[in-house]
């Protein structure tokens, strides 16, 4: 068996050399591309991204990034969206009070943290669901953020799983301390669409070992 | 539970190499940064900083070649600090690998840069490297602290705590408050001046500058640092990260 082609989704935005050795290390075949083609057809697309929201889906769409990802979801080709690649995937951020479209593949807004130090800067736990395949083996890890903004509610997806259409499964982690605590969703796994507010890159072998079991899936 | 607090040892790297001795057994060689890196990310190090004391443009472009191959290897965080002066420099660091960029003098002659970078590259790339000290006889600030330049030795009058709130302020991600008295004195972190300095950031803030026990560590932590930075007691093997790790959690500190 052929290990499987993953494409890091080259359109100027993340730490993509990170991610690219990262994926590598854990078995995957990995491209760096913004080709059309390639990106479509990978096994695997993963979105990075840094800095501004609006900048991000600016760049993104620059790329026909939302294309790329509207079409792999609807024909259910897995993509991992990481940082600002997880934040796009809701409907809209809210970055110095100005408001921008997200590739709206859930519905939610990315708003500022509600804590007194900010970013949200280094390690921290995660409360990982019941049936996590993300997170199997390092529920109780620590994985590195580094951000700002975060979906501090996620709106889809409180209805019982069916076993037709499974909910999506969502894992929490939390800012600031015990006075000023603020949730934000940590990561999701939605069918094809999987994605980490933290860097797994950059997570040492807690995070490696989450892009192996995401590779494992492709 | 929130974030835990950092342990950051800090390389000084010239021209690819590591200098201001490192004295570690089971190394090939000690002077090599990409080694030490990887030696302290699986010793549990939750950051990596490389400072960059290179002159020479030659011996920059090595830097550039060590930072990427750190990146290769080494999946926590990497800062590179040292010589940044303009946008374009932390454009090429970040394109070799690095996560984070620290600055410092360029941004005291040109206070604009830092908004010039956090604009460009989001906050979270910029650290702001303070070098501080308790004001002499022939200076006056607020606080009683000023910024220095040139490793310490030459004072500039500016107020360090108000410079760092300015710092934040321009967008700065991080406060990186180097205590040029405490430095190398392993007697303590400047405790005073880490608390007068979080009273007035509300980015994270880095302590650095005179570790020497565990209990140092401890002590930055609970005057209100959310890392700790340190070179030679880690280079030295005086202290291991995990030691220092343990008197934390010991002392009820979440650190990874």
């Amino acid at each position: 068996m052929t290990s499987p082609l993953v494409c890091v989704f080259d359109y100027g935005f993340g730490n993509v050399r990170s991610a690219t050795r990262a994926l590598e290390h854990v078995g995957a075949r990995v491209v760096l591309t913004s080709d059309r083609t390639v990106a479509e057809n990978a096994e695997g697309l993963v979105v990075p991204g840094v800095g501004a929201f609006e900048a991000v889906m600016t760049g993104l769409k620059e790329a026909r990034g939302d294309q790329i990802v509207g079409r792999r979801l609807s024909g259910g080709r897995p993509v991992l969206g990481i940082c600002v690649g997880m934040q796009v995937m809701f409907e809209r951020g809210v970055e110095h009070g100005v408001e921008s479209e997200g590739l709206d593949q859930w519905p939610g807004t990315v708003e500022r943290l509600q804590t007194s130090v900010v970013p949200n800067m280094g390690w921290a736990t995660v409360e990982t669901p019941e049936h996590t395949a993300l997170f199997r083996g390092i529920e109780d890890e620590r994985f590195y953020f580094v951000h700002s903004y975060g979906a501090r509610t996620f709106p889809l997806g409180t209805t019982e799983d069916t076993g037709r259409f499974a909910a999506p499964l969502v894992t929490w982690s939390t800012a600031g301390g015990d006075a000023d605590a603020d949730r934000f969703v940590a990561a999701v796994e939605n069918g094809p669409l999987t994605a980490t507010q933290f860097h797994p890159e950059k997570s040492g072998e807690a995070g490696l070992q989450l892009l192996r079991n995401w590779v494992a899936t492709l | 539970m929130g974030v835990a607090v950092r342990l950051i040892p800090c390389l000084d790297v010239d021209a690819g190499r590591v200098v201001k001795g490192v004295n570690f057994e089971n190394l090939r060689d000690a002077g090599d940064p990409v080694e030490l890196a990887a030696t302290y990310g699986a010793a549990g190090a939750d950051e990596v900083t490389f400072l960059d004391v290179t002159a020479s443009v030659d011996g920059r472009d090595t830097t550039y070649d060590v930072v990427g191959r750190t990146a290769d290897t080494v999946f926590v965080p990497l800062t590179v600090g040292g010589g940044v002066r303009a946008p374009e420099d932390v454009d090429r660091l970040l394109r070799a690998g690095a996560d984070k960029v620290g600055v410092n003098t360029a941004a005291i002659e040109r206070p604009e840069l830092i908004s010039e970078i956090a604009h460009r590259f989001g906050s979270q790339v910029l650290v702001l490297s303070v070098d501080a000290r308790r004001c002499g006889p022939d200076t006056v600030t607020d606080s009683g602290y000023e910024v220095t330049t040139h490793g310490g030795k030459k004072g500039t009058g500016i107020d360090a705590v108000e410079w760092a709130r300015r710092g934040a302020e321009l967008g700065a991600g991080e406060i990186l408050l180097n205590s040029m008295d405490a430095d190398g004195t392993t007697d303590g972190f400047d405790l005073e001046m880490i608390r007068a300095v979080r009273a007035v950031v509300d980015v994270p803030l880095i302590a650095s500058g005179g570790a020497g026990t565990v209990q140092h560590f401890v002590e930055a932590a609970q005057a209100g640092a959310d890392a700790v930075l340190a070179a030679s007691v880690f280079h030295f093997g005086t202290l291991t990260i995990q030691e220092v790790k343990d008197a934390m959690r010991e002392a009820g500190i979440e650190v990874r």
